[in-house]
């Protein structure tokens, strides 16, 4: 799943695009907003985003409900205009857990992938500055970690760690590293050769002004496009590992926990469990890779027609 | 070309020690002492000194990796105390089974991808191009099990045409057929998602080289051109996506054998995980991350073979 998703696609939209509309005059960025926003899939997706955050983060503020205290007399109530989306076996309301769930999800997904891709992007870029032997050994390090499958490393250090949330946090982390570093380092090779670098190491610059100042920052669009995979893949890592019963413990919960929950009840028709967290890591998983794309079209973009 | 296979076949023999390292360091940060596991918590301290001696567990740590590693050679994977049984031959059992269900998803999957992908692709920016293409993004996005268990509620509870449970017995795999087709449908269709939109984008890309502009004006008819020229350059990539998402596929199997409750080696690694049996999470991880990287060194040599442009350096 998260290996694919990270490949860089093959440009064959933009060079069928080529030549089609006149070069824009105006800031880099501007161009890049430009063609981001042209997207229409890429809007959308951004607009989903921004939904799911302001529902999970400020949609308690509006939508009051109680998340800590359970009822079961209230169990498994169809929706009604006293609970809009019902509530669970524990008479819980399912709107609310939705909301207290999505805030996890998301923020288990956006603390992993910052640790994935800083990781990632450290052993990436020393390893292709280095060369060499250390850069061979550093990526046999690399290689040998990808060989163990990701669900299978996933369930091997969620049996070591006990499960808490910073802990699945920092085990979704260790085991997504890998893809950044790899692309990183493969960028830090062709940076390393660029005139730029090289006026900087004949100015007398250290290596290390080089790696920090040079060789990260030109990597950004990168780190960009891939931390937005792995946003996405640590949401469905997330989901799966609560299926397996490896998530988070409860009081705590997140969506994946809730549709894992949801589908104990498939035969008896209760479907306000299952669709509202199974649609919102679909929509959301969707969304983060429809702007994925769309930043590493708009990047190419950039590349293309300068 | 010797040169090349020599080379990469030296990184997989790296990697593959790198693999036996990284495991053997996991079982010496497992909780728990095998010692007291076997014999319990009421054993005399004498017992627990001459156990330790026995299984050699008092030897520095890397004389034990050396013989770790010399039983692991002779298939030798240790003893699961809670299956009462020898992990190889847990694993024999197993592995056929995710074989089977592994092997025939992705046959299927890829008979299926190619065609779409050429239709996509063929259909580009036209609506069902869109309707494709937003079906693969949203069962990419769909957890496994979610995926799994809809086709459970569909095809078992509503319209009774399948087991939702998969055969059980060793030899009943074929036997009962029926019991196949959701587990390997489920993997299928996850598979497909993987694979379609680089199908996609490896055929457009084709589409705008140079020999389908010449095909073209030789007066070779579109449709040749697409089978007899495109189709064969865009099947290229699909070796490497083969062997870059064996790891992913394998993944999956581990949640469709859960949900199907299927015996496989997937479903022995999910139940080992549950009950701490050490031993046995240790063997299916080696053996897993083995096959992985066998099967990204075949992709490599496949692709170096077909496509002779590949040099790599």
């Amino acid at each position: 799943m998260s290996l694919i998703s990270q490949l860089p696609a093959p440009g064959a939209e933009e060079l069928l695009a080529e030549g089609g509309e006149a070069y824009r005059s105006g800031s880099i960025w501007r161009m890049i907003l430009d063609v981001f926003l042209e997207n229409r899939l890429a809007t959308v997706g951004l607009g989903v985003i921004v939904f799911m955050l302001l529902f999970c983060f400020l949609g308690p503020v509006i939508y009051h409900t109680q998340q800590i205290y359970n009822n079961p007399n209230i169990g498994d109530e169809p929706p009604s205009l006293h609970h809009l989306l019902g509530t669970d076996p524990l008479g819980y309301d399912v709107l609310g857990r939705m909301m207290l769930g999505g805030q996890s999800s998301l923020e288990i997904a956006f603390a992993a992938a910052l640790i994935a891709v800083g990781l990632g992007v450290i052993w990436g870029a020393v390893a292709g500055l280095a060369g060499g032997v250390v850069d061979a050994l550093m990526m046999r390090v690399v290689d040998t970690l990808l060989a163990f499958p990701f669900l299978f490393a996933l369930i091997l250090l969620g049996a070591i760690f006990t499960t808490s949330i910073p802990e699945l946090i920092i085990v979704i982390g260790l085991v997504a590293w890998l893809v950044p570093a790899r692309l990183v380092r493969g960028e830090t090779l062709s940076l390393r050769t660029r005139e730029y670098v090289q006026a900087v190491k004949t100015m007398g610059g250290s290596t290390r002004r080089v790696l920090l100042r040079h060789v990260i920052p030109n990597t950004v669009g990168t780190i960009v496009v891939n931390a937005t995979f792995q946003v996405a893949d640590a949401i469905i890592f997330v989901a799966t590992l609560s299926y397996l019963g490896l998530g988070v413990p409860p009081p705590a919960t997140n969506w994946g926990g809730e549709l894992a929950q949801g589908l104990n009840y498939l035969f008896d028709g209760y479907w306000w469990l299952i669709y509202p967290p199974g649609i919102a890591i679909v929509l959301t998983v969707v969304a983060f890779n429809f702007v994925g794309d769309a930043i590493r079209d708009a990047l190419e973009v950039r590349l293309q027609r300068r | 070309m010797i040169a090349f296979m020599l080379r990469r076949l030296g990184q997989t023999v790296i990697v593959v020690v790198g693999v036996t390292i990284v495991t053997f360091i996991l079982l010496h940060l497992l909780p728990g002492n095998t010692v007291r596991a076997i014999l319990g918590p009421r054993a005399t301290p004498l017992a627990v000194h001459q156990l330790t001696v026995e299984l050699g567990l008092n030897k520095p740590l890397p004389v034990q990796y050396i013989v770790w590693l010399n039983n692991l050679l002779h298939f030798n994977l240790g003893y699961s105390y809670k299956l009462d049984e020898p992990v190889t031959s847990l694993l024999t059992q197993r592995m056929s089974k995710t074989f089977f269900l592994v092997g025939a998803s992705l046959v299927l999957a890829i008979l299926i991808a190619i065609p779409l992908g050429v239709l996509q692709a063929v259909r580009r920016n036209k609506p069902d191009d869109y309707v494709m293409t937003g079906l693969s993004f949203v069962f990419y996005s769909m957890p496994t099990f979610w995926l799994g268990l809809l086709l459970v509620g569909l095809f078992s509870a509503t319209l009774n045409w399948f087991p939702a449970e998969a055969p059980q017995d060793q030899s009943s795999v074929f036997s009962q057929l029926n019991g196949m087709v959701l587990p390997i449908a489920t993997l299928t269709l996850v598979t497909i998602a993987l694979f379609s939109r680089y199908m996609r984008s490896a055929v457009l890309e084709q589409t705008v080289q140079d020999y389908v502009r010449t095909a073209r004006a030789k007066g070779l008819s579109p449709g040749t051109v697409l089978f007899r020229h495109v189709l064969r350059n865009a099947l290229i990539p699909v070796i490497t996506l083969v062997g870059l998402s064996l790891g992913g596929i394998l993944s999956g199997a581990v949640v469709v054998e859960s949900i199907f409750n299927y015996p496989g080696m997937g479903l022995l690694f999910f139940q080992a995980a549950q009950d701490d049996d050490f031993p046995v999470l240790l063997g299916v991880t080696v053996v897993v991350a083995i096959a992985t990287v066998l099967g990204n060194l075949i992709a490599d040599v496949l692709y170096a073979v077909v496509d002779p442009r590949i040099r790599y350096i």
